[in-house]
């Protein structure tokens, strides 16, 4: 892990574990653990550097080996004929899930009290920039006169980005996920597949949650396509066999900002008292407190915190990339 | 599932082709003093449009051809097909 973004994720988890206390309102957050599996000699290699690197960093990793990891998750496929077999695993076990409707919910009602005015229905059209600094918002239900704003529209930056006529290092692109129909208890972990992009838990209502690769193409529809998801399911089965008999329940895809090194922006932007938060691929709930309390910072003292100086939008042109995979730009291809 | 037409082989499955971003992008030309915005434009920075979107995709598992295709990323309703070399 790269320092900027293991120090940002740990400082996100302290706020998750009073994020209850903090809304009154239960998250649910349920730090049960997640195994990221690993299924070659050269990966567990590559699972001990990585958790070496969040232990150094203060941050809870254990390496598992097949027989650990089988302990903990018995339903996954450990016969010995397979074409992905488990050799083991790294499990971070303060890691783990919140419901995130409640996370939703718990933020507006706690900002609403606060004195927050939440306007939905209600379509940003364009801005007023004079001389180089933000004057104001217009809007589908009128204008607004502004001294700041925070942009931080996952799935729609390219498209406003587009009305201050800024190009952004992110393209726009479909992710599903998907719950079975319910299940009584099975799995008490986060887990995710090593050989491919699949991710799976259990809910508090006992349905199956997976998800996994990108519908792989540029789009703004909010529904998903069956071969990616028929794709990401048959990685799904490989390693969990039993999945095969579950009945699907819903499947949904939505949209969101692919960045070009795999991590995100929060930033101040060449307009002044413009801020830019977007860039979270598939990691943005995980960071929600963190990312929101690092750009309330950034907007109220007009200058970045050192949690989120790595995340500058000015790093692509200077080469400080984030790229976690380290697969260079367009992270979305593999 | 898209279908999409390719211009050597006729109408196809999407599962046969793989993506390859949008075709607007245009590498700096070589022994020519490039500034850095202009690699920056090359590399990272995208318009990743909602709408009529050209892009390109390679028929991966049939002609392996380049090709072009005019698509909206908001209906994924698919426009128009050209071989690479064509304009769109």
């Amino acid at each position: 892990m790269h320092d900027d973004n293991a120090l940002f994720s740990e400082f996100g988890m302290d706020l998750w574990r009073k994020m209850s206390q903090d809304l009154n309102y239960n998250v649910m957050f349920s730090p049960r653990g997640i195994i990221n599996l690993a299924h070659s000699d050269a990966q567990m290699n590559v699972f001990a550097r990585r958790g070496n690197s969040m232990r150094l960093n203060g941050i809870d990793a254990v390496l598992l080996n097949r027989e650990e990891v089988k302990e903990i998750i018995p339903m996954a496929d450990f016969s010995d004929n397979v074409r992905f077999p488990i050799f083991g695993g790294l499990m971070q076990p303060s890691a783990g899930t919140a419901r995130h409707d409640a996370v939703a919910w718990g933020y507006a009602r706690q900002a609403d009290s606060m004195g927050v005015d939440i306007i939905q229905n209600c379509e940003v059209t364009g801005f007023d920039v004079v001389g180089g600094k933000i004057q104001g918002v217009r809007t589908s239900r009128g204008d607004i006169k502004v001294k700041k704003i925070g942009l931080c529209v996952a799935g729609s930056t390219n498209v406003l980005a587009e009305k201050l006529n800024m190009t952004v290092p992110i393209e726009t692109h479909l992710l599903q996920a998907c719950v079975s129909e319910p299940v009584k208890p099975v799995l008490d972990k986060v887990v995710t597949f090593g050989a491919g992009h699949f991710y799976i838990s259990q809910s508090d209502k006992g349905e199956m949650v997976m998800g996994g690769d990108l519908d792989g193409y540029n789009s703004y529809a909010q529904r998903g396509n069956l071969p990616t998801l028929q794709h990401v399911l048959t990685e799904g089965i490989a390693m969990m066999p039993f999945l095969s008999k579950l009945k699907m329940l819903r499947t949904w895809g939505g949209i969101m900002d692919m960045s070009m090194d795999g991590s995100p922006i929060i930033d101040k932007t060449h307009i002044e008292g413009l801020y830019l938060n977007c860039g979270w691929c598939y990691g943005g709930f995980k960071a929600t407190p963190a990312s929101g309390w690092t750009f309330a910072h950034t907007i109220a003292q007009d200058r970045v915190h050192k949690l989120n100086a790595g995340y500058s939008l000015n790093r692509f042109h200077t080469g400080h990339l984030l790229d976690e995979k380290g697969l260079g730009t367009k992270t979305w291809i593999s | 599932m898209l279908h999409i037409k390719c211009p050597h082989c006729g109408m196809r499955s999407q599962n046969e082709f793989s993506y390859g971003g949008d075709a607007t992008v245009k590498r700096p030309e070589l022994n020519k003093e490039v500034s850095d915005q202009d690699w920056d434009n090359f590399v990272y920075n995208r318009k990743s449009l909602r709408g009529k979107h050209k892009e390109l995709w390679q028929h991966i598992s049939g002609c392996r051809q380049w090709i072009k295709v005019e698509r909206d990323t908001a209906t994924h309703e698919i426009f128009k097909t050209v071989k690479a070399s064509e304009d769109i």
